[in-house]
Order: structure tokens, then sequence, then C-alpha cells
């Protein structure tokens, strides 16, 4: 007996559960959402920092999708930069300090004021399933819900163990309990299951620091929001510091160094390359002579600060050591010890595109149990699980972003077609297409498809057209307006760039790399008054228009492959002229498109080609 | 869809080779090169028509060719297809095709021109599944002399130049990925500095393309035997002099001895090669170790047996090695008692030449028998010349877009701009090693340096 029926049911409330949830609700879906704790939903049990590089450009595309994140950290941030300025507005990524504590608040009051959608309390410890298709869930305490969808959120609760130098015991993070049963029934339900580690560093208290050895570290004074639909002043309300460790620092952690976890051989889970613990960094960075670490705080009601850079699993008497090692902290009082944590996840090279498993029909997954790190990378799969898994039980085809699109598209693409053998963390290194996806147009990227979706209203919708029509009239207008040598040249020269020789178009003076919209004003007598964002966007569209159009050159190649669709069912080993290793790949990965299909290590362009006339081949026959 | 080219006839000296060219912009292309004789341009040529005239590119002359013109749909791939003839030979050849390159074709991959044909609703239904093979085989081939190529010396040059651009893309993605680290931050002048010495690297490989050395290269040719059936007597008798020490005594070859020798055209590498056979003496069994792996490798194999003799167990292991070879098979010591002739082989169904290596008889036959089977035989032109030539062309256009970054740089556009065709340089160069940019320098960025929260 089913105590309650559901459309959709997201196991789990972090940052992929929320986003996954309210996407279903928002749609349409009646939605539960389960979490061990309510007292944890949304919580940052690492850094409380939203953003950064590559991640800021994730939460702008959740936003411009119609995601939450973005404003909930808008609405609760301490601390706002601009990360890589000077180095190009591709890489420009926003990056945060929040309150951990008024986030938490805030994403709370969001899924509790969100209709159609039930946040509840309780363990999900089996996934209920008929015939292949997934039918609802059980609790802890036994009771069952009926569901035609549900996405697994369960981060680095399953099976959780918490590492800090020769102990071990089972427990989610934060002291959170774990989740030890859902494991095995998702392996009975088919579902391969591995052992990844991240970690976390210490908390230290306010009044043990001597904030006067630090270097201080202040906000932009101009702050850009996430959200595109934020208009308001924001304000930074806190510092940040930066210390070094030294060659102290670094003897304490070597003399210890069979003390950790990592290297004591107790974790047998994998790591995230990019997230290195300080041991690690010292071991295979021995010539380093210092590492940088970040000293951040936790919230605005609160004494602990975070060490940001100083994860470790070596026992609490040496943390203390070497932490009082570093000049600042050297009576540092630890509050919270920095910890290991193992997990279960899954191999995400199981799940579709659309982030549904193509063992069981309905099931989806999304955030660290496919595989990644990071609070972006989790709300970014959340919110795409969420679409699709109302889309599947609407009987609609699933949406499928291509990496052209965003890093959402190329997050997604990579964990299910080349899958992950530590955490993922998004890089833009990730991406072949980076100067078209810049954070400053994600709306112009997105939010057409939000709006398909159903997730943008259609104000938004109307605003983005608006703002797109004045681009691409003032950009127009620019190629038509002449200047003349004796107008240009002195700012030319002021600018340290050639002067004119002849006359030219204001559009080809804004493309030097020296000039800039705003600093031709005083030639153009006819600019019409627009926002800062329009002005901004016309500025790169000009700048950068050779490189865009080399990028979409390449873009529109991969596009013509990502058209053509593979059927599901195909056994691989049936169509002539595939090679072996190409088969035994095809057919684990079950591509969408000829365009997944080339991009799976192991398939090479001849093999493209065969799917190619296979596939016309058949189009032929069926006709 | 782009347009492309490729050498149609067998990669080998023939009378004549054909250059097709099939796409929208083939006819402009053929325009770019071909001259006609009669003064009319190619771009009013009809469909199915010949004109007579010269190949001219960079200002030189390379052949005087027929171009014949087909316009879509009528023609074999359903696209604008320009074909020229020119007079056979590999160098001719090679010139034109990276003539049509240079004016904007693409090389066809494998079977393309077949595939585009299918696409294109010229064959039918039935002839798909045969189309699926042709690509599937000549996609093998590519791949077996892609392989031979990154054997090649120039080939290493490639991956060195490829190394040193993932080293930039790694320092950038590193700088950019992680601002917050103390890395050391990218100068302009130091990574236009590290730009350069890539372009020299490059324009380097280019000039010893354009010295001819890949195309001296030469057939890899390798003289396979079990010992004493006079491998060495051979070799000396094609070089025309004394390379190999010749005795009587079994075992005297043991290293792998290369040479040139030249028959008409068609350039040799010859490989004498220890006779294969099971031997205590590690000298000797390093030297058959070469040998088989000679065997594996090389395109012509010339398997020597003793005719004197009748086959023994060590014979007919070798036949099966080569039973999939391109393989002449030369009866050696016809200057005494024979005890073997062609019938004895008549299963392998290879070309068989009488030899007497001591009698210097038989030269002509074996010179006659190599030229026939690399003028009639199916060779492909995806062989290893046309792997080099792919490895050239990648070469060129990462070239170019290093030029474009350098350009860029000195200009003073951000990091960001840059980087975009400094990747797309990085690209071309790793196509030939089927390695992706991204993940490389991902991979890259988390072994040398050390970042992270």
């Amino acid at each position: 007996m089913f105590i309650e029926n559901y459309d959709i049911i997201v196991v789990g409330a972090g940052h992929a559960g929320c986003e996954a949830a309210l996407a279903s609700a928002r749609l349409g879906a009646k939605t539960a959402l389960f979490t061990l704790t309510l007292d944890a939903l949304a919580n940052m049990p690492c850094n409380p920092s939203i953003g950064g590089t590559a991640k800021g450009h994730l939460v702008r595309e959740i936003d411009a999708l119609g995601g939450e994140m973005g404003k909930a950290a808008d609405a609760t941030f301490l601390q706002s930069r601009i990360l890589n300025r000077g180095r190009g507005p591709a890489v420009h990524s926003l990056r945060v300090q929040a309150d951990r504590t008024r986030y938490h608040e805030y994403m709370k009051k969001t899924v509790e004021s969100c209709e159609n959608l039930d946040l509840k309390q309780g363990e999900v410890v089996k996934i209920l399933s008929e015939n292949g298709k997934v039918t609802g869930i059980k609790t802890r305490i036994g009771s069952e819900f009926s569901a035609r969808a549900v996405i697994i959120c369960s981060g680095t609760y399953l099976k959780g163990r918490v590492f800090v130098g020769e102990s071990s015991y089972e427990s989610g993070p934060d002291a959170v309990s774990p989740a030890n049963f859902l494991s095995d029934s998702l392996k009975k339900a088919g579902i391969t299951l591995r052992r990844f580690k991240t970690g976390t560093p210490a908390r230290v208290h306010r009044r043990s620091i001597n904030f006067d050895k630090l270097q201080k570290q202040n906000g932009d004074d101009e702050i850009v929001p996430f959200s595109f639909d934020n208009h308001d002043k924001l304000e930074n309300k806190v510092s940040c510091y930066i210390a070094y460790t030294n060659e102290k620092t670094h003897k304490v952690i070597l003399d210890n160094i069979k003390r950790s976890a990592m290297y004591g051989g107790q974790i047998e889970g994998i790591g995230p390359r990019y997230c290195p613990s300080i041991e690690d960094k010292i071991m295979r960075f021995s010539d380093k002579p210092r590492h940088q670490l970040f000293i951040e705080p936790m919230g605005l009601n609160t004494d602990e600060y975070y060490l940001q850079g100083m994860s470790t699993s070596l026992p609490e008497d040496v943390q203390i050591e070497f932490l009082r090692t570093i000049e600042g902290l050297e009576n540092v009082e630890i509050m919270r010890n920095a910890y290991a944590i193992e997990y279960d996840c899954c191999d995400p090279t199981e799940l579709l595109p659309t982030l549904e498993f193509k063992q069981i029909s309905g099931l989806f997954g999304a955030g660290q149990f496919n595989g990644t790190s990071g609070y972006e990378e989790a709300a970014a799969q959340g919110l795409i699980a969420g679409i699709n898994a109302f889309r599947k039980i609407s009987g609609e085809d699933g949406i499928v972003l291509d990496r052209a699109s965003s890093y959402i598209g190329t997050l997604i693409d990579d964990l299910v077609t080349k899958g992950c053998m530590d955490p993922y963390r998004m890089l833009t290194s990730r991406s072949e297409y980076r100067l078209l996806l810049r954070q400053d147009n994600a709306d112009q990227r997105l939010t057409p498809i939000g709006y398909e979706v159903g997730l943008i209203s259609k104000e938004r919708y109307d605003r983005l057209l608006e703002k797109v029509s004045q681009i691409e009239t003032e950009v127009k207008r620019l190629w038509s307006v002449n200047i003349s040598p004796k107008e240009a040249n002195e700012y030319l020269e002021m600018c340290g760039t050639e002067p004119l020789q002849t006359g030219a178009k204001l559009a080809q003076i804004i493309r030097r790399p020296q000039c800039s919209y705003d600093g031709t004003d005083f030639l153009d007598k006819n600019r019409p008054a627009l926002s800062k964002e329009v002005r901004e966007q016309v500025d790169l569209s000009i700048k950068y228009e050779g490189y865009i159009k080399i990028q979409m050159e390449q873009v529109e190649q991969m596009r013509k492959l990502e058209k053509k669709s593979l059927p599901r069912d195909v056994d691989y080993s049936q169509i002539r002229g595939l090679r072996l290793e190409a088969i035994e790949k095809l057919n684990k990965i079950k591509p969408l498109s000829v365009g997944q299909a080339s991009r799976i290590s192991g398939v090479n362009p001849a093999d493209v080609s065969v799917l190619l006339v296979w596939l016309e081949q058949n189009r032929k026959n069926y006709k | 869809m782009s347009t492309i080219c490729a050498i149609s006839t067998p990669d080998a000296v023939g009378g004549i080779s054909v250059i097709r060219i099939s796409g929208n912009n083939a006819v402009k292309i053929a325009e770019k090169i071909f001259f006609p004789l009669s003064g009319k341009p190619v771009s009013q040529m009809g469909g199915h028509t010949c004109a007579y005239g010269k190949i001219i590119f960079d200002g030189k002359t390379i052949d005087d060719a027929v171009l014949t013109v087909f316009l879509a749909p009528k023609s074999y791939t359903g696209e604008n297809v320009a074909e020229i003839s020119c007079h056979g030979g590999i160098f001719v050849t090679k010139e034109v095709l990276r003539a049509c390159l240079a004016s904007g074709a693409e090389l066809a991959d494998p079977g393309e021109f077949t595939k585009r044909a299918f696409l294109n609703g010229k064959l039918s239904l039935t002839q798909a599944e045969a189309v699926m093979d042709v690509i599937s085989a000549e996609g093998k081939q590519a791949l077996n002399s892609a392989n031979l190529a990154r054997e090649g010396m120039m080939f290493k040059k490639i991956k060195g130049a490829a190394d040193e651009l993932v080293r930039i893309l790694s320092e950038l993605a590193a700088w950019v990925d992680y601002p917050e680290e103390d890395l050391p931050s990218v100068e302009n002048d130091v990574l236009t500095q590290s730009l350069n010495n890539v372009l020299t690297q490059l324009d380097k490989i280019l000039r010893d393309y354009d010295n001819g050395l890949i195309f001296r290269e030469g057939i890899d040719t390798a003289i396979v035997g079990k010992a004493n059936v006079g491998k060495s007597s051979l070799m000396n008798m094609l070089l025309g002099f004394d390379r190999s020490i010749v005795t009587d005594i079994a075992g005297t070859t043991r290293d792998v001895i290369e040479e040139s020798a030249r028959l008409g055209d068609i350039i040799l590498k010859l490989s004498d090669t220890a006779g294969i056979r099971k031997t205590d003496d590690i000298v000797e069994s390093m030297g058959v170790d070469l040998a088989k792996k000679k065997l594996e490798n090389a395109r012509l194999i010339i398997a020597v047996f003793d005719a004197s003799e009748n086959l023994n167990s060590e014979d007919r292991n070798l036949l099966e090695e080569i039973r999939d070879k391109q393989c002449i098979i030369v009866l050696n010591k016809t200057d005494l008692q024979s005890k073997l002739s062609a019938e004895d082989f008549a299963l392998y169904n290879k070309p068989v030449v009488y030899v007497s290596a001591k009698e210097q008889l038989g030269k002509e036959d074996l010179e006659n028998a190599v030229l026939s089977l690399f003028k009639l035989d199916s060779l492909n032109s995806d062989t290893t010349v046309f792997a080099n030539e792919r490895q050239k062309n990648c070469v060129e256009k990462a070239k170019n877009n290093l030029e474009l970054a350098i350009n860029a740089l000195s200009f003073g556009e951000t990091l960001d701009a840059v980087t975009v065709t400094v990747s797309k340089a990085c690209d071309y160069l790793l196509e030939l090693t089927g390695e992706k940019v991204t993940e490389t320098v991902v991979e890259q960025v988390f072994h040398n340096f050390c970042v992270g929260k």
C-alpha cells in the first residue's frame, strides 16, 4: 500500500536534489523531495562558496534555464568577486563566498513554498520497480510512496565513511547519518557502484586567528549578480584572507605522513585530482616552498572560518600542529577537524545523456552520485534531471544540451560518453567552445531553451528577445558609422594603437583590443542609450567576431553529426564494417547520436562513416 | 559539405594517375591549378567534357594533364567532380594533390567518395553493405599505414611539436582555471617566444617534406627466408654491389641490413634479415626477432627458398606467415639441381621468380615481378606515402593557426582568444596521434601544476 502517489520522487535534498525537485514541481509534476534530515537541506559541508572558474559559468547557465542556485547565491552571499579579469571575457568567472546557514534557510524556504512540492524527512532504502520500470520508493520505517520517475541525488551519503588519521567511522558529511541501505537496492537493480572519496579542511575559530598577519582580500566594488533576473544593488559584507604554509608546516606533515588515512592505505576510494589534500600537494610537488591557503568566513552569525586549500586526512593532533606553524594561525583553535569521506557513486556511462539510467526506465541520477564533485556541477545535473524526469512522464523526449550550447552540456556529455575515473570538476579547459560559452551570454544561449521547457516566464523571455534585438541593431549600426582619421586619431594614440590612414567604420575601431565601445562614445553622435549589459555584448560581439566565426564553424561541423540520431535498441555487432573495439564501446554507451558516438574513445572516423551509411540504408529501407 | 580530393589510382608507378576532386567547389579548385590550352575558363566547361592543359601551381608547371568535369548530380559522387589525369609517378601525382589541397580541398577520408555517392543516392540500397566494407577496409589500411608512418622520424618530430603545444596549453589552462593559486603568470613575450619555437619546428618539418625525404623513402621491402637460402646474395645482386657478407655458413647475417635499390621508377628500401631459425646464439636470436618484426611491417616481402632442397617445416611456417602479405616468392640456387618449382607454391597464389644469385641470373624477372605487382595491384591511395601526406597537411594547418595566434598576441588580443587558435593548431597535430586536445591538456594540468583547494 502506498502512503501517497507522486509523479516524481527526488532522493536527497542537496544542491542537485533541490534543483531537480524545484524544476519538476514548477513544471507541474506532483513531486516529493526526501532527505535524511531537513536540517541539512542544501548544506555546504565543504566551503560555503559558489562559483569560480567554469563553476561560475555553470551557475549563470542554471539561472538562464530557470534554476534556483544563482538566485540563492545572490540572496545570501557575503563577498563577490569576478576572477580572471584581464584574462579575457571568455574566462571571467564569478565567485561568491556565501553564508552557509542563510543559504540553507533560503533554499529550504523556497522548496517549502513551491507548489506541487512536498518536502519530507525520511531515509529512502529501496527503489521499487516492476518490469524494468520504476514504480516508487520505500523508506527505512517501511513506508512506500509511488512515483513514475525517481531521481537519485545521494551526494556523499551512500555508505559514507569518514576518515581522520587512523580512525574511521560510518557517517555522512557534517556528522549527518550515512545512507547505508540504498546502495544494495541499486546494485540489485543492475547499477554498477564505485567508491570515490573527497575531503574537507578544518573549520577554526575567529578569535584564534591573527588577522593582522594575513593578507586581506576584498570583494569587487561593482558586483555582478549571478541571476540575469537580478537588478538590485548588491554589497559585500566581509573580507577574506590569504596565508601561506612554510617549510615547518611541510616538515610536520612529512614526519607524520604515514598517519594520513590517504597514505596509510585505509582509503580505497579514488580522490579528485583537482582537489588534492595538503599532504598530497606536499608529496607530489616537493619543490614548492609554500602553498597558499584562503581563510574565509562561514557566515555572518558564526565565528567559524574555513581554511581553503588545507583539506587533509591526517589525525587531529597533526592538524593542529601543522596549522600552528602558519603565520597568523600560531594559536589556532580547531572547531571541526578536517576529514576525508568515502562514498558510493554510479558509473555515469550507464546513464543516457538525459541522465536516465539505461537499465531502468524512469530512474535518473544527478550530482555527486554521478561521479562529479562540487555544488555547481551537482545543481546543473539536478536541474537537467528534474526537467527530463518531467518530460519522461509527460511522454516527451528529453532535453540534451550539446557541447556548444553550454558547460552544462559539456559536463553531461563528458560524464555519459567518456565516464570519469575520479570525481569530475568542471574546468574551462574541458570545453572546446570556450569563446562561445561565456558567462556573460548564458542567457542568450539558454533562456530560449528554458522558455521552451517551461521554466522561464514569457516576460523574462520577451526581455531577452528585446535585449538580443538591441544588440544586433546596434552592432549593425556601428558597421555603418564612418569615422575619419581626424576625428579618431587623438583617441587612438591615447589608447596606444596605430592611427588611421584613411576613413574607417566605427566597428573597426572598436574591434581593436585597445579600444572599446564605451570609449568611442564621443565619436558617435547618434548613439542610443543602452543598458550596461547590452553595451557589454555589443563590445564583445564586435571584438571577438573573428574568433566566434572560427568556433561557429567547428560547431556547425559538430552539430551535423549531432542531428543524426541513433536508435536505442541497435545491436552494433550486427552492423557490417564496424571494428570489434568500436562494437564493444558502442554497445556499452548506446549513444543517442552519431555525434556522441564519434566522441567515444575507440570509435574512429571510419566507424563513424560506417554508422552514417548504415543510418542512411535504414532510412531508405524504412521508406 | 567540404570539397574533398584524393589520388584515385594506385599509389605506385603507373602510366597515368588520376586525382579526383569532389564537392561544391570542385570546379573552382580545379580552375585555380589547371590552365587549359584552349584558354577557355574551366568554370565554363560543361558536364562530361574534358580539356587538355597544364597544371601550374605557385608559378611552377607541374605536368601536362587532362581535366574531366562532371557536374552534379551526374557524377560518381552526385556532387561536382573534377578529375585530373596526369602522368604517373609518385612525385608528380603528389605535387598535383598538394596543389589541390593548397587551393582549398580537404583530403578525403577512407572510402569517402563511395560514402558520398551512397548518401547522395547514387548507389542502390543493396550496394550499401559493400560501401561499409569499402570504408572499413580502407579505414583499416589507413590505420595500418598511419601506424607505420608513426614509426618514422617525421612523426617523432611532429609529436615533439605537439607535446610542446600541449605544454603551452596546459600552462594557459592552469593559469585560467586556477586564478587563485600562486602560479607563475603567463607573460605575453614568453608565450610568443614559445609559440615561435614551435613554429620554427613546424617550418623545419615542412621543409624536410619539400626536400622530398618522404618521397625517396621508397617501398619498405624485407628479404626473408630460412637460414642460408641466399638472401644476402640476392640483396647484393639487386644492389649491384656487395653489401652483405656472404658465406656458406648459416646464420652469417645477424643484424638487419638496409639499403636502397632502384628498379626503374620504383625505389625499394631493402632489408636483408637474419635467417629465421631457432638458435641458441643470443646475438643471432636477436637478429631473428628483428627479422620477424621486419616481416610484420614491410610493405613488400621477397621470400627466398632454396630450389635445390625440398620444403621443410621452417619454409612452410614462413609461407603461412606471408599468406596475407604482398609478396614475391624467389626460388634461388637454380644453378644447382632443382627440386622445387612454381607448382609447389600454387596454393599461395603469389608470383614466383627463378633466380641464381650466384650466377646473377633472373634479376630482370624479379624486377618485372615487382613492377607488375605495384602497377597492377590494388595498392590503395591510403598507404604509407598517403599517410605522410596527411601528416604534412595537418602540419601545414597547424602552422597557419599558430601564425594567427602569434599575430593576435602581437595585436594585443586577450589570451582566451589566442588560446582558440593555439588549441586548433594542437588539434591538427594530435589528429595524427588520435588524442583530443581538451583531455590531453586537462591531464597535463593535473600532472604539472599543484592546483586545487
